[in-house]
Formats: C-alpha cells, structure tokens, sequence
C-alpha cells in the first residue's frame, strides 16, 4: 500500500502540492481545529480565563432544559415560516412581469437589487425608523389612509413578522435574479405548443412556469433557510431581542451566551446542537422539493 | 392597456425600494423634529447630524479600516484562490480528489458550529484586538478555489502546453498566461469576496473591542446600540447613510458586475 501510494506521489506533478499548501495550511487551522476543538469545548465549562472544567454532558442537560434557546429556535421557525414564502412569492411575480418585453429591465433589475449590497446594519437602522409607532413613515402612510397605527415592533406578536418582512425587502433581489435566470432558461417552445393547444396565461405559467423553475426553487428555500439561520444582527440593532424575547433569534442568544456571559462551553455546545438541526433541515427541504 | 398595468406594478414597487433610501439620506440631513414626517425636502436642511456622528465616534478611521481589512481579503483570496483552482483542475498529483473532498466538506458545515472554537483560537493566537483576526481567518476561502477551478477546467490545453514549452513554469503561466484570459472569475470572486467582508459585522463584534480598529458596520452597529447615539435619530441615520454610500457609489458604476456575480455565485454554492 506505502509502496503504491509513493509510486504514484513519484509520478504526480509535484508543485501541486506546493501549491496546494496554502488551503491545507488554512483548512488545518480554521476549519479541523475548531472542528475538533468544539468536540472539546462541549464537555466542558469555560469562560476563557480561568481553565477549563469538565463537565461530562451536563452542557446538553442545561441545553433540553432552557426554555429560552427553544424559544430563540421557535422565533427563528417562525422568521422562517413566514419570510420563505413571501420571499418566493414576490420574486417570482416580480421576475415574471420584468421577463416580459420592457424597457428599462436593467433599470429595474438595478433597482431592485439595490438592498441586497447594502449592509445590513443599515437597512435595520433605516427600518426602525419606518416601523416606528408614533413618527415612523409606515404608520404615517396608515394614518393618513384612515387606518389604525400598528404597533410593528413595540408588540411581541407583530415584531418577528416585522423583522422577516424587513429582511424580504432587503433580500428579494437577489431572488428576482436567480429566478430571471431561470426564466430565460424556458424553451420558448413549450409556450408555442401551449398556445396551439388553447392554453390561458395562468394555465401556461402554472403548467410549464412553475414546474420548470423546480431548480431555482430549491435554490431559493435551501438559501433563504440558511439566512434565515443565521439571522442575528436585525434583531441586534432593532430590538435587541425583545420585546419579551419575541424577536430573540438562536444566533443573538448564542452570542449573548458567549459573550455577554462568558459561557464559552455552553454556547459551544448550542452553536454545536444548532449547526446540526440546520444540516438536518436543510437535508429534508433538498428531498422534498427535488422530489416534488 | 395592459402594458400600462405592468409598467404601474413595477413602478410603485420601484418605489418601495428606492424611496427608504431617498427618505434616510434626507432624514440624516433634517432637524430632529422633522424626522418623523414623509415628505423628502425641508428648508432647514444642515449638516448637524454628521458633525454629531464625526464628533462621537471615529468614523473615519473606521472606514479606513473597513477599506484596508477587505482590500487585504480581497486581493489574498484572488491571489491564493487561484493558485489552489489552477493545482486543482490543471496538475495531476495524487490526492488532488481527496483535497477536492475535503473543500467541498468544508462548504456544507454551518458556520455555528466552528465560530465558538474561532474566537478561542483568536484568543490564543493574541489577535484579538488586531487586524490580523479580521483578516487572516479569510484569506483563503473554498468558495472561491471552486469558482477558479471551475473557469480554469475550460482552458484549453494546447495554451498551458505552448508556455510550457517556451520554458514558463507553473507560476508564470497562471500568472501570465491565465490570469489575462481570466478577468470574468476574478471580478466575480473579487466582488463577491469584497462584499462580504466589507458587510460583516458579526466576526469583528466577537474580535474587535477597540473603537480605533473597529471596522465601519461594526462601529455603526456599537453608535446605533449602545447609547451613544442617545436616541438622536438624526445622528443614527447619518452614521447609517455614511455606512451606504460607499458601497451605493460603487454599485451605481458597476451594478451590472455586482448582479451577475451574486447570480452566478448563488446558482454554483
């Protein structure tokens, strides 16, 4: 086997390695170490100063019994529940009426993206101002229309939806795109066939449309899930996880562990149990759609 | 008469988007008590708020840093990027697939999991508190070794052969001969790799917690939450329109790169 393997290192272009090096260099640093450090880091309570104390699994007992990080995963589903599908709702629309001959396509298509590379820091900022409750644009607009005020992020029941609407507006560009290249990529012969066969709009865009953009579908929830996820510095800025923990998000509660109060061990072992519910939803959502 | 109905849709959605922008920037040049009303133009515009924002923080300096942190990212990706896409798509070594493996591992873990272990390491290493801990951890990213190794596969043979010839090693001919035939994948990794770093903000809350090496967002972030901005919106949304405008300005020239980088980085991650 030795042999084998030096035979065939003799035969290789070695500079490969060379320059290969590099990425070893960083994956071994950045990637296998704190792979392996966070097996570490779970066992044990920590707070950077003071040494390490294990603690064998009492870091997953506190986790099954913390009311508060499951409420943080409840908001994140719930972020989730309600910013995937606006999200694809209004993406496809808006790629569908841009798909049609116009002009300033490029324009728009500008427009449109124009949140997606702005910080997110300030699309929050901007957007605690519009939501808010008695000077915010958004209630102005309700008022002067003859409807109530809503309290977007002053009630724990509307501030997560506020927060998910906020961040569909900052990322739907991005999925206007994805969805036009997706679009372009229609044979325009099925639409022909269609037409010969009598077929309406909405027959056409709910029969070949919809099913041909399968891919870009996929596209679009597994990458607004991971998002989603990792939602953090929307509530950080805009409501700090309030109000009563209604917009606390799994990543705000990690990093409050860490580094708020120091639980190195214990936010580890969140970050930890957290990366794998994402890995195992993200895996159904790919089964499900594809099959579909 | 339905060409006008479409023309109306995406105009008043145009205007969802582009308006909070136009209302920001006028807000942050507005007297406090004229903040909370929709209209864009006021007679009273000054610059009171951004003289608040110069006076607290140092903001300057901090868009210094933004700009010197991910120029050094953006360039080490580019550079090492492609050394490791050219070994990987035009060299034959033995363990060229495990390592192919291992990056495409590495892009399928959550971030979650490794960034506990990353701030010790940065602990350890004494990089908190410098440039280093923003900017070594992202020299080198999968994502862009992959973009490289898929544009560089398409190289035709016959060119690497003809610089082999003329005596070019394997550096000169990347470096010469693919990186000129190569500008599409270097723009696309270059303003993909650019963006983020200058949009993060999260790593450097963890490893920054001197003002003079916070970078921009992170700084804005700080102003925005910790008080001293002291609930003067005006002084808020001047900080925030300061964060935007340098990333608008270059996106109003080169928007068409921006768009088609982030496609086709979404449709290949």
């Amino acid at each position: 086997m030795l042999a084998y393997v030096k035979q065939k290192i003799k035969k290789s272009d070695k500079i490969g390695y060379l320059m290969s090096l590099p990425y070893l260099v960083s994956f071994a640093l950045f990637v296998a170490f704190p792979l392996g450090f966070s097996f570490i880091l779970i066992f044990h309570k920590w707070n950077v100063i003071t040494p390490m104390r294990w603690v064998g699994l009492k870091n997953f007992y506190r986790l099954f019994h913390d009311v508060e990080f499951f409420r943080a995963i409840y908001n994140t589903v719930v972020f989730l529940i309600i910013h995937i599908p606006l999200q694809i709702v209004f993406a496809l629309v808006i790629a569908v009426l841009l798909n049609q001959k116009i002009k300033l396509r490029g324009f728009f298509r500008a427009v449109f993206f124009m949140p997606v590379i702005v910080s997110g820091v300030v699309i929050t900022i901007l957007w605690q101002q519009l939501y808010a409750y008695e000077t915010g644009v958004l209630n102005l607009i309700l008022t002067q229309l003859g409807l109530p005020k809503i309290p977007w992020i002053n009630d724990p029941s509307w501030a997560m939806p506020s927060i998910a609407i906020m961040a569909t507006w900052k990322n739907v560009g991005l999925y206007i795109v994805l969805f036009l290249v997706g679009l372009q990529n229609i044979p325009k012969y099925l639409y022909e066939s269609a037409e010969l066969d009598g077929a309406t709009a909405w027959q056409k865009f709910w029969y070949i449309t919809v099913p041909s953009l399968n891919s870009t579908m996929v596209l679009v929830v597994i990458l607004s899930t991971i998002g989603g996820f990792s939602l953090f510095i929307e509530p950080f800025v805009m409501t700090g996880g309030g109000p009563m923990n209604s917009t606390l998000s799994a990543m705000l509660y990690i990093y409050n562990q860490a580094f708020y109060f120091g639980h190195m061990g214990y936010a580890a072992t969140l970050g930890f149990f957290f990366a794998f519910i994402i890995f195992i939803v993200v895996l159904i959502q790919k089964r499900v759609v594809e099959r579909k | 008469m339905k060409r006008f109905y479409l023309y109306l849709v995406l105009t008043v959605a145009g205007i969802t988007f582009i308006y909070p922008f136009l209302w920001m920037i006028a807000a942050s040049l507005k007297p406090e008590i004229e903040i909370g009303s929709l209209g864009l133009w006021s007679k009273n515009f000054s610059l009171e708020s951004y003289r608040l924002v110069v006076q607290k923080i140092p903001i300057w300096r901090a868009l210094f840093n933004s700009l010197f942190v991910s120029s050094c990212v953006t360039v080490s990706v580019i550079f090492f990027g492609s050394i490791v896409g050219y070994a990987l798509s035009r060299l034959n070594f033995w363990g060229r697939n495990l390592i192919l493996g291992i990056i495409l591992f590495t892009m399928v873990i959550p971030f979650q999991i490794t960034l506990i272990p990353m701030y010790i390491l940065m602990v350890k290493f004494g990089w908190v508190d410098t440039y280093l801990s923003l900017i070594v951890p992202g020299m080198i990213t999968a994502f862009s070794i992959l973009l490289f190794r898929q544009f560089f596969l398409d190289i035709p043979q016959d060119l690497i052969d003809a610089a082999r010839i003329d005596g070019c090693n394997d550096l000169t001919i990347l470096f010469r001969i693919i990186w000129p035939i190569s500008k599409p994948v270097i723009i696309t990794v270059g303003i993909i790799t650019f963006m983020t770093s200058w949009n993060d903000v999260l790593w450097p809350l963890i490893v920054i917690r001197n003002e003079k090496l916070m970078t921009m967002p992170q700084l804005v972030t700080i102003f925005a939450v910790g008080g001293q901005a002291e609930a003067q919106l005006g002084a808020m949304l001047a900080a925030a329109t300061l964060l935007a405008i340098p990333i608008i300005l270059v996106y109003a020239f080169f928007q068409r790169y921006f768009i088609e980088s982030m496609a086709t980085s979404g449709l290949k991650g």
